[in-house]
């Protein structure tokens, strides 16, 4: 699987060098491609992109042998028949786990420190424009970009976290108490979560955060804080759905028949006699959600109504820095800025998608 | 038995009042508003009687119940009211005039066949390439060709729409100057280059949907091959292709309609974003600017199309599979 994975990469690769090369050629025929490739762009590209395959490659590799032979045999044993995505997978998010636990001890400075340099340019060097001091250059108010991303981790990621957890926590206790009583309080919820679901989520996000801003403006909360309840209560909607139909397999066991005649409490029964038994589902579910949730709260931020300041978060980052991007012929690591908050966010999907894949592959059984 | 036009008409019933719920939604969504409309048109420095006033003027001392029935039937005629940015303005500098008030829909109609107009150059790149490839990945499943798929559309699915949006600028706008990053659309444009303008949005969309709907087409028609009259057909010894077009299609249309539907209703919400990119003249963009600036009937307004959109693409999925899958014509 994975060495197929490699092969499908490296296909792609030079499908993809195809799709490079045929802009130059249509346009200025055989003479526009030698033209475009003396620049050098086209071969550099290529041979950075193989290099980055290539060490992702080996590092996973590493990682996955590092985990089968160090670590005790609960996390080892899984680990001899991951492929390599999935190793990759891992290594990423306990990537970025330490780098957003660390955020305060990484980062050179703090997130919302401003500088009296606005606009110093990346890369360190100052006859261009740069600072040593600041690698990255700051942004258009004076901040460390290197610290706002590093920071952006921890905000992004965490919110997103939180979210998830508060929309599970919804979603999953609601939807086993649909399965569990049934009848009405079934009935009643269903429809009104189909309700919620008929109207699509960053919509819905979207109109609700128009009245919560009004609300933050009044009582002071800041915005953030109503985009967390907001987006777990949407996102909710799909947990419960998953949770019921898993609980309603469930509640037809013998041991939960048991359960209810040893007369056992409600709270007994859902937590300690339901949730134990869907726990495997309900993680991969979580995978998937966090990705989704992350996606949402990563686009409301672009959009400029998510994460508010002067919290540092990637979506906000890519808003700001977008402009940089005309830039590219002349400076790289400029206009690489934005790309490098939004390739933050979709590193940590893929990720997280290649171990949900993986996941669900083990506990479906189709192995190999 | 019943007769499909009965289905049929159940099911408009049922979107209809799915509708009807969605709006009552929106509605009961701002009524959630602190204060009310009146104070949130003029702000901090509300006098007690403007705020009187402009309740009176807009109807909100009425009770709810008859303020929602006005509010649809003005809506569902296509009259969302005026949006506050323009009431001010009206009100500041006193264009006490009526007619040189520009109402919500009036706002929303240029912008509207614009976003109609992004959305079908996404849907006729979008539909035709997902489903030739997906058809071609289901048919050679677990190659080279699948797996590149695979690794493609897992990768677009989970990159935010912006991210793609400026992969696409930076390697087709910036790079190689071939198409403009900005989307500047005009009404006297012609054809040629409204189509040039709006090609690389339509491109991004093209890109996260295609994702989707190819793992969908892709997924349905395995499932397809895997059925024993199939297998039957190739013992018989009939060319792949005819076994193709002949026998899997017909039976794949159902799900492939249905796959359909539900990415163009996908195509809604990914509008929004890459409107924004691109700075493209559509509602999506004027609603995240309407939030932003909480103007509540311009929100409003938006959010009830966009539902309403959503709502209709997911009923005609059913309604068409219902058509397309004699099943489903011919229930017992």
């Amino acid at each position: 699987m994975a060495i197929a994975l490699w092969r499908a990469l490296l296909i792609g690769g030079v499908l993809w060098l195809a799709a490079m090369m045929l802009p130059p050629l249509m346009s200025g025929g055989w003479d526009g491609l030698v033209a475009a490739a003396s620049q050098q762009r086209l071969v550099r590209t290529i041979f950075w992109i193989s290099v980055v395959l290539l060490i992702a490659t080996i590092v996973s590799w590493v990682f996955r042998e590092l985990l089968r032979r160090t670590m005790p045999e609960v996390i080892a044993k899984p680990m001899r028949h991951a492929p390599l995505t999935a190793s990759f997978g891992l290594m990423i998010i306990l990537l970025y786990v330490i780098v957003s636990v660390g955020a305060p001890w990484i980062a050179p400075y703090g997130e919302a420190e401003i500088f009296t340099k606005i606009n110093v340019l990346p890369g360190g060097d100052p006859e261009l424009g740069g600072d040593p001091s600041h690698f990255l250059g700051t942004d258009q108010i004076g901040r460390d970009i290197l610290s706002r991303l590093i920071y952006g981790a921890r905000n992004t990621v965490g919110i997103a976290f939180l979210t998830t957890m508060l929309s599970f926590l919804i979603g999953v206790t609601l939807g086993f108490l649909a399965a569990t009583l049934g009848g009405w309080i079934d009935q009643g919820l269903s429809r009104g979560i189909d309700v919620l679901m008929a109207i699509p989520q960053l919509i819905f996000a979207l109109l609700l955060m128009t009245i919560a801003s009004e609300w933050s403006y009044r009582s002071g909360i800041s915005l953030t804080w109503f985009m967390i309840v907001i987006i777990a209560v949407l996102d909710s909607t799909r947990v419960f759905r998953l949770a019921r139909a898993v609980g309603l397999n469930i509640v037809v066991m013998d041991y939960i028949e048991a359960a209810r005649v040893r007369g056992e409490t409600l709270l007994h029964i859902v937590f300690k006699e339901i949730l134990p038994n869907a726990f495997s589902p309900l993680l991969a579910e979580f995978g998937l959600r966090f990705c989704f949730v992350f996606l949402t709260i990563a686009s409301l931020s672009f959009l400029g109504i998510g994460i508010q300041p002067p919290l540092a978060d990637w979506g906000t980052m890519v808003r700001d820095l977008s402009q940089f991007i005309n830039f590219a012929a002349y400076d790289p690591l400029t206009a690489a800025l934005p790309l490098m908050a939004a390739g933050a966010i979709a590193l940590l999907t893929v990720a997280v998608n290649f171990v949900v894949d993986w996941m669900l592959q083990n506990s479906s059984g189709l192995k190999e | 038995m019943r007769s499909v036009s009965t289905i049929i008409l159940q099911r408009l019933g049922l979107g209809v009042l799915t509708l009807i719920v969605v709006s009552l939604v929106i509605f009961c969504a701002v009524e959630m508003l602190p204060g009310d409309f009146a104070e949130a048109i003029l702000g901090q420095g509300a006098t007690p009687e403007a705020v009187t006033a402009i309740r009176e003027q807009l109807g909100l001392d009425k009770p709810v119940v008859q303020r929602y029935l006005g509010w649809l039937g003005n809506a569902v005629t296509g009259d969302f009211g005026v949006s506050f940015a323009r009431l001010n303005f009206a009100s500041n500098f006193g264009a006490s005039t009526n007619t040189t008030v520009v109402s919500v829909a009036d706002q929303l109609k240029p912008r509207f066949v614009n976003t109609l107009f992004l959305a079908g150059v996404a849907a006729s790149i979008a539909v035709p390439l997902s489903l030739i490839i997906g058809i071609l990945a289901a048919l050679y499943r677990n190659s080279v060709f699948d797996r590149v798929a695979n690794v493609f559309t897992l990768t677009s699915i989970s990159s935010p729409e912006f991210f793609v949006a400026y992969i696409l600028i930076l390697f087709l706008a910036v790079l190689n100057p071939i198409l403009p990053s900005l989307s500047n659309i005009y009404e006297t444009m012609d054809f040629g280059a409204r189509l040039k303008a709006t090609l690389l949005p339509a491109l991004v969309l093209t890109l996260v949907v295609t994702a989707h709907m190819m793992r969908m087409t892709r997924a349905a028609i395995i499932n397809l091959l895997a059925s024993p009259y199939i297998e039957m057909a190739r013992l018989k010894g009939l060319s792949p292709v005819r076994v193709i077009l002949r026998h899997a299609l017909p039976n794949a249309l159902a799900p492939i309609i249905n796959v359909i539907a539900l990415n163009l209703a996908y195509l809604i919400t990914g509008v929004v974003v890459v409107e924004v990119v691109f700075v493209y003249p559509g509602v999506g963009q004027l609603f995240v600017d309407s939030v932003k600036i909480r103007d509540i009937p311009l929100v409003q307004a938006c959010c009830l199309i966009f539902a309403a959109a959503y709502v209709l693409l997911n009923l005609l999925a059913d309604v068409m599979s219902i058509i397309s899958n004699p099943r489903l014509r011919h229930p017992k």
